[in-house]
């Protein structure tokens, strides 16, 4: 089988410890002097496609990110994990504030045909704007099959055996080349980015380019109105006895 | 590579972990630190060596506490079971 080009998206995500909090304006989350790093289930896809590799089966790791130049670091990350080299398409200010699932797939479908690549891994959604669209959207603008949530992957003659993940089992499909496939919880234990693999990674290729670049329109098609926080749970109160929780229970309808 | 360097290497790498430990950098930095300086009159080499295998395993435990911390939390927030 020919060996596999493999293109793993990594978004810069704010990191899964922090405790989110909305603007007072309501048009997003404070993003400034947050602590942000990869989003967890492309760590996942990344690890997955470093197990090709190292299995033989893919040839190449490409990470790629798209946004601030701030995603340099996760790409750093991303090339400490194994990544052979790493594209950072740059999109900043208001155009990554209005960047959808669509425009990243845009842009992802322009780097597979740009760098021949024959196998894409994402994580099934990231962890800010939790969508689970931009995977089965690449699919669709390459006209790939797709396998998401998978949670085991294995070549199998000239295609891939892929457990999904769905409600109540797992289904087993098995996809021809090339393909999507997108990264649940349960494909496997990332690796840790230690200290002398960042150090090491700094000597990777890191390439820049812009959405124009790659002749992709990122417009959004749509508009976020408002964020707002989830409601805040109301106090309970204590009863004296079981009559009056009875008495309670009977003015709240429960009973 | 000289022993010296090598303790300075593993100490390094706890002070890179140091940067996500839950209850602060300063917190795991200063625990190390002390740990470091109990055996700074150690001379004997074999004994060393010995200690940086210690300390390179606290390495790989703090790494993989790591991974399991971010494992269960986001079990906890997508899967309900």
């Amino acid at each position: 089988m020919s060996q596999l080009r493999v293109l793993v998206g990594c978004k810069r995500v704010i990191d899964y410890a922090v405790k989110v909090r909305v603007k007072p304006d309501k048009t997003g989350v404070v993003k400034e002097g947050v602590k942000h790093s990869m989003n967890p289930f492309d760590e996942i896809a990344l690890e997955e496609a470093v197990r090709l590799k190292e299995k033989q089966v893919a040839s190449e790791v490409i990470a790629v990110s798209c946004g601030p130049q701030a995603c340099q670091e996760t790409l750093r990350t991303a090339l400490a994990m194994g990544a052979d080299r790493a594209l950072h398409v740059e999109v900043s200010g208001s155009e990554y504030e209005g960047l959808l699932p669509l425009g990243v797939a845009k842009i992802l479908a322009a780097l597979v045909k740009k760098e021949e690549a024959n196998l894409v891994v994402l994580g099934k959604q990231a962890i800010d704007d939790d969508c689970n669209q931009t995977g089965q959207m690449l699919a669709a603008l390459l006209d790939w099959p797709q396998a998401t949530f998978a949670s085991a992957v294995s070549v199998e003659g000239e295609g891939l055996a892929v457990t999904r993940e769905v409600d109540g089992g797992l289904e087993n499909v098995r996809l021809s080349l090339p393909a999507v496939v997108t990264a649940d919880l349960r494909l496997n234990e990332p690796r840790y980015a230690t200290l002398p693999n960042i150090m090491k990674s700094k000597k990777k290729p890191l390439a820049q380019m812009t959405p124009g670049d790659l002749g992709v329109d990122i417009n959004p098609s749509l508009t976020v109105l408002s964020v707002e926080d989830p409601p805040v749970r109301e106090a309970g109160s204590k009863v004296e006895d079981v009559d009056q929780l009875i008495a309670k229970l009977k003015d709240s309808g429960v009973f | 590579m000289s022993l010296r360097r090598h303790v300075l290497r593993v100490y390094k790498q706890i002070l890179y972990l140091a940067r996500d430990w839950p209850e602060g950098y300063v917190v795991l930095r200063d625990r190390a630190k002390r740990a470091f300086l109990i055996n700074r009159e150690e001379t004997d080499l074999r004994k060393i060596e010995t200690l940086i295998g210690r300390a390179e395993f606290v390495v790989k435990e703090i790494e993989a506490l790591y991974m399991l911390k971010k494992y269960r939390t986001l079990k906890r927030r997508y899967y309900k079971e």
